[in-house]
């Protein structure tokens, strides 16, 4: 296990994200409501740079008491990275995938020292 | 570990990839990928991908051979703002291709290029290198509705100025890229013109029918095209797509739906008719390529057309043996997109095409649902003869290439 010092916590600001090189691995950190959560930069679908996509809310169509649906909607407070290469969407969270559990992000193990994110793999 | 020396992380040089990224940075781990397996020594031809011909319209429709109808595109495009490229068609659905800007290469390719290369070229030869691939085949992305053009001479005009601009200005600068020339399928006439005037010109390795049309494949009018395609020895490909003007698909409201259906639909109709009229029983020697519907469908049509035609055959009296027989073994598919939610399914789909033979590996670079060389490398259930088969030895033998791999990754 080696230890990378990336950045200063608060170089990441809410929504943003650092994706760094330790090594032979690319690892990227994401603050989402306040958390970081880290994760390598590997799509579990084709090994595309998921954490170099765009961040989109959760899309979701709310159905009324009538079985019927009129808006689509975002929701805001489930956040997903999408791959660049296919569209694969996953919680940034959690690291699972938006249609299929069994399939989730591999996540990097990170700690916070004298106020600095450091990666550790 | 070392806690109190840590290392120090490095930014990747692109955080986000959006519009404007290269082409090497966006499928940089596709290359990483491909040098892993040792594909350098593999002959790749991918035999699907694409550029988008329209953003170099302009210049494309100087190529037109019509002098009022030259002068008028022209005109529009220098006078114009905000029209679509002139002549074509299009189709609404391709505005959600990029599933509302999430993939960014979809989308649009605004990198930047070099000063006196085409941007076609330099564009095609970052993908060839990024995905390990020796040969590619360009085929082009709004043109592929044309063939529902309310005006059948417009494919004539476009599909030939296509054809030599095209050659002009890509594949005559780099021998790797090639093309399935475009047939202006509508006018049969001009498709046998077609193939006089583009058979032997430098990367045309054989003609393409965009698959969106109203056209039988099996009239007694194409007759002579198919006639002089065996004669030449070069396979006739049809590229399919989608359209929403399809009155049986006019129900689908999401673009999801209208592209797992259309993009198979076109081609389940031509192949349905192109077997029942015994079109390889009457030219036996003609190579037919289906590209770009998948592969789950052709074990339907092979069983579904299987198990009709016993209970029918005055209705297909020019067979002489199964549908499944002709789809097996006088066509060839292109992988992509290429199913792998069951890879029984797979397996069974590659078993049931003989795709030792008949299949051909294609990438659909630059759009969304594009497949690497290594989705075919890495499965499981192939040998490795297969597999160097289906990612470039089948292609060469079809195409009739050099099999010595020609790429540095």
């Amino acid at each position: 296990m080696t230890d990378y010092l990336v950045c200063d916590e608060s170089d990441i600001a809410e929504g943003g994200r650092r994706v760094v090189q330790c090594g032979q691995h690319e690892i990227g950190i994401f603050r989402i409501k306040g958390q970081l959560h880290a994760w390598h930069n590997i799509c579990p679908h084709r090994q595309g740079p998921i954490c170099q996509g765009h961040i989109y809310a959760r899309v979701i169509e709310p159905v009324d008491e009538r079985g019927q649906v009129r808006l689509l909607q975002y929701d805001e407070g489930d956040q997903h990275v999408v791959c660049p290469w296919h569209g694969y969407e996953f919680n940034l969270e959690t690291g699972r995938c938006n249609g299929n559990d069994r399939m989730k992000l591999f996540r990097a193990e990170i700690a916070i020292r004298d106020g600095a994110i450091h990666v550790i793999v | 570990m070392d806690a109190t020396t840590p290392q120090r992380a490095t930014d990747l040089p692109v955080q986000e990839i959006d519009v404007t990224t290269d082409t090497r940075d966006i499928l940089a781990h596709a290359n990483q990928g491909a040098k892993k397996r040792g594909l350098q020594d593999w002959l790749i031809c991918d035999v699907d991908a694409h550029h988008v011909e329209t953003v170099s319209w302009h210049e494309l429709v100087e190529y037109i051979e019509d002098p009022v109808i030259r002068h008028q595109a022209m005109l529009f495009h220098k006078e114009k703002l905000g029209g679509a490229p002139y002549g074509l068609n299009g189709d609404m659905g391709l505005k959600y291709q990029d599933v509302g800007g999430r993939i960014p290469h979809q989308a649009s390719l605004r990198e930047k290029t070099e000063p006196g290369t085409h941007r076609d070229v330099t564009l095609t030869r970052r993908a060839m290198q990024s995905l390990g691939v020796d040969y590619m085949v360009l085929f082009p992305t709004p043109m592929l509705t044309l063939g529902l053009h309310p005006q059948p001479e417009m494919e004539v005009y476009l599909g030939r100025a296509y054809n030599r601009w095209l050659i002009d200005k890509v594949l005559s600068v780099d021998s790797r890229i090639k093309t399935l020339a475009y047939l202006p399928f509508n006018v049969p006439a001009e498709a046998e013109r077609t193939i006089e005037e583009f058979a032997d010109k430098p990367g045309v390795i054989g003609f393409c029918v965009p698959s969106t049309r109203h056209k039988p494949v099996h009239h007694n009018d194409y007759m002579r095209t198919y006639a002089m395609l065996e004669e030449r020895g070069l396979p006739i490909a049809f590229h399919a797509a989608y359209h929403w003007q399809d009155a049986s698909l006019a129900t689908v409201n999401r673009f999801l739906g209208m592209h797992a259906l259309g993009f198979v639909w076109c081609n389940m109709v031509h192949m349905t008719n192109w077997i029942l009229n015994g079109i390889p029983e009457r030219f036996p020697k003609l190579k037919s390529i289906w590209v770009e519907s998948g592969l789950a469908w052709i074990p339907f049509l092979m069983q579904r057309l299987d198990d009709q035609y016993l209970m029918r055959p005055s209705e297909a009296p020019q067979l002489k043996k199964l549908p499944s027989a002709y789809m097996r073994e006088n066509c060839w598919y292109t992988t992509q997109p290429m199913e792998t939610s069951n890879m029984k399914a797979l397996e069974l789909t590659l078993e049931m095409i003989n795709a030792e033979s008949q299949l051909l590996f294609a990438s659909d670079w630059p759009h969304f649902d594009f497949d690497l060389p290594q989705e075919i490398y890495d499965l499981p259930f192939l040998s490795e003869q297969a597999k160097r088969n289906i990612l470039g030895l089948n292609a060469a033998k079809l195409f009739n290439l050099d099999p010595t791999p020609v790429k540095r990754l």
